[in-house]
């Protein structure tokens, strides 16, 4: 699994959400690692950071209400050789601190690991103060920065650990409270930048990421039971780099892409997508599915999903639309992959 | 020209029945932050009830007063107040938090009449404020400009930037109300991240200081007209208060920063309210 050869359970998927399972790992890999240290600004408890802090009180920095002055704190740690994780919610960690995590940390190369949590609309009732669904956009956008949005706490233990492996910054998104559980466990070939396939089918693929990979799987199974549609399902847990060639080998196998994201149709996953499809010169229809170009209304977490239509009866009800598409027939470009 | 009796016993009734609200808005959101929705009572109140020159039948009225409530996630005791005082239906409250709700934790100007500016991520209200009294003075326009501000909210350093600038500018139509009630979410603020000596920053960078006691409304409202008075700076008040100020269980307690209320709880936390009937008693010590 990955190099720091602790693959056991230490959490409890079931009761747990991701970002305790995040808590929980941190602190796991803190006991073999002397320099991972950790920061927060005034939200250990709300983003789980800190247990890390509970168990090396000596390692962990709360730097009080000041994001902008954590990640420069953050930069100046890896500065002096230390492996610093910082959590904070995602709005802040994205947009608040965008430049000290571009300037500081993704210019000068750093080894610093930003756990970002109540990322996308998943803190639905705090409204577009808290929601966050424009991080994928920016941090795509940094050079030298790898970014991931797991599919659920197995995922966010697997990228936890393989974060740590991966040399320079990482950013990783996860959600606010209990997302269901998509992967049946935690061996199942994660791999950075590599799509997981979740289900094989050649009508259609769905390339989601975050908690839609499990609603674009059932949507799968529903379309599958109803009316025997062959739907692929790629988790895109690496938004950044992206897996392109699961990307391409979609585009030409299926021909029709949705791709599905708790974040803006602008500039993340689905965009990261087009530009894949684009370049390519593959005739692939795609559509996109996300949260429209406004700012999100409040209201459950589960309510905005099915307004935006990211739950699987939305990604259902697109797909039914583009199975109905013709696509070209054409099969010439086939020995350009 | 200090407050009357019967002013002071109307304001103490006032919030009261603020705080009242702010527990059931509460249950019908399905939590909130009720720590510091319950500090900032007297503060707005006063300033609500007493101060504040607006006219909630015309929310958009050129020369209102503007107040900005950096703390944002105090907007669930806002709202209350603002229904009370008439700026929409009191039975808008029980959407709090709904789907499709105007209200969310933290109250978006575009959906909620009477809010000057939409706050909720800490540290953008005092440069927004120092805008509009920026303003004031470029239109010739009277009204005065107050922002209150999150103890823990100063740790950020736009508080900061913004605070030099007001001084800079010679604002002394801006009031910073500062609700000192020495917690922030992960515990008191000088363990977390240390503020004090506080009055002492604020007059370094500038601004005239007086710190009150934040839940006695004559001490209070004698730093405000102290601060109408003020020229050629702007003015920080810092108000000493105790977070879960009125709810005995709640109060001086990190864990009601955020909290929900099962029926039960908020039975309590009402006869609490209603038992303390003087709930404007002292505020916390300087810590
Ligand atoms: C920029 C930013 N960082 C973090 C938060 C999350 N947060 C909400 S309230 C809060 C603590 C605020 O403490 P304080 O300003 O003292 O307010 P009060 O105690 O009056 O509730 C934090 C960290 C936020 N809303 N905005």
């Amino acid at each position: 699994m990955s190099g720091t050869g602790l693959t056991y359970h230490v959490y409890d998927v079931n009761h747990m959400t991701p970002a305790e399972i995040y808590g929980q790992v941190l602190t796991q890999l803190g006991e073999g690692r002397e320099d991972i240290v950790a920061l927060t600004a005034d939200l250990a408890r709300s983003t789980k950071i800190g247990k890390f802090g509970e168990r090396f009180p000596g390692r962990f920095f709360n730097v009080g209400i000041a994001e902008q002055n954590m990640f420069g704190i953050a930069a100046g740690l890896a500065l002096a050789g230390f492996t610093p994780f910082v959590s904070t919610f995602a709005v802040f960690a994205a947009l608040r601190a965008a430049e000290q995590v571009r300037t500081d940390i993704c210019y000068q190369n750093l080894n610093c690991k930003i756990i970002a949590t109540h990322s996308g609309i998943s803190f639905g009732q705090a409204g577009s103060t808290h929601h966050c669904t424009e991080d994928l956009a920016v941090m795509r956008s940094f050079a030298n920065l790898t970014v991931i949005a797991p599919a659920d706490g197995y995922e966010t233990a697997n990228a936890v650990r393989a974060c740590l492996d991966r040399q320079g910054p990482v950013y990783i998104r996860i959600g606010r409270g209990f997302e269901q559980t998509v992967h049946p466990g935690e061996d199942y070939g994660f791999e950075l930048g590599r799509a997981v396939t979740m289900r094989d089918g050649a009508d259609l693929t769905v390339i989601a990421c975050g908690p839609c990979v499990l609603h674009a799987v059932e949507a799968a199974k529903t379309l599958a039971d109803s009316q025997g549609a062959g739907v692929r399902v790629l988790n895109m847990h690496t938004i950044k780099p992206l897996d392109r060639e699961a990307v391409l080998a979609a585009a030409a196998e299926t021909r029709r892409i949705i791709t599905v994201e708790n974040h803006s149709i602008i500039g993340g996953l689905g965009s990261a997508v087009a530009e894949v499809i684009a370049e390519s010169g593959l005739p692939c229809r795609l559509v996109r599915l996300g949260i429209p170009d406004v700012f999100a209304i409040v209201g459950y977490t589960d309510d905005l999903y099915n307004l935006y239509k990211i739950d699987a009866a939305g990604i259902g009800e697109a797909a039914a639309q583009l199975l109905g598409v013709q696509v070209q027939a054409e099969d010439d470009w086939e020995d350009e992959l | 020209m200090g407050l009357t009796d019967s002013q002071v016993a109307t304001l103490k009734l006032k919030a009261q029945q603020i705080r009242r609200k702010t527990i059931e808005t509460v249950v019908w959101a399905g939590g909130g932050h009720l720590g510091g929705a319950l500090s900032q009572v007297e503060i707005m109140v006063l300033l609500y009830y007493h101060f504040l020159n607006i006219d909630p039948k015309r929310p958009d009225w050129a020369d209102r007063d503007r107040v900005v409530l950096s703390k944002g996630h105090g907007g669930i005791g806002y709202a209350p107040l603002l229904a009370d005082r008439g700026y929409f239906s009191e039975g808008l409250l029980e959407e709090f938090n709904h789907t499709g709700s105007p209200f969310g934790m933290h109250l978006d100007r575009l959906k909620v009449p009477g809010v000057d500016a939409s706050t909720g991520s800490l540290g953008h209200g005092l440069p927004m404020a120092v805008g509009m009294a920026l303003g004031a003075r470029l239109k010739g326009a009277a009204w005065r400009t107050y922002c209150i501000l999150g103890d823990g909210e100063c740790n950020e350093g736009s508080v900061w930037e913004a605070a030099m600038a007001a001084a800079h500018f010679r604002l002394d139509t801006l009031t910073a109300l500062i609700d000192r009630n020495g917690l922030c979410i992960d515990g008191t603020t000088e363990a977390i991240m240390a503020l004090e000596p506080l009055a002492d920053k604020w007059r370094a960078f500038g601004w005239e200081v007086t710190a009150v006691d934040g839940h006695d409304f004559r001490e209070l409202a004698g730093a405000i007209e102290a601060a109408r008075r003020s020229t050629g700076r702007p003015t920080a008040i810092i108000a000493r208060t105790v977070k879960g100020k009125g709810v005995d269980f709640m109060e001086d307690q990190a864990a009601w920063h955020y909290g929900g209320l099962d029926s039960e709880r908020a039975a309590l936390a009402l006869q609490s309210i209603d038992r303390r009937s003087d709930t404007a008693g002292p505020g916390r010590r300087a810590p």
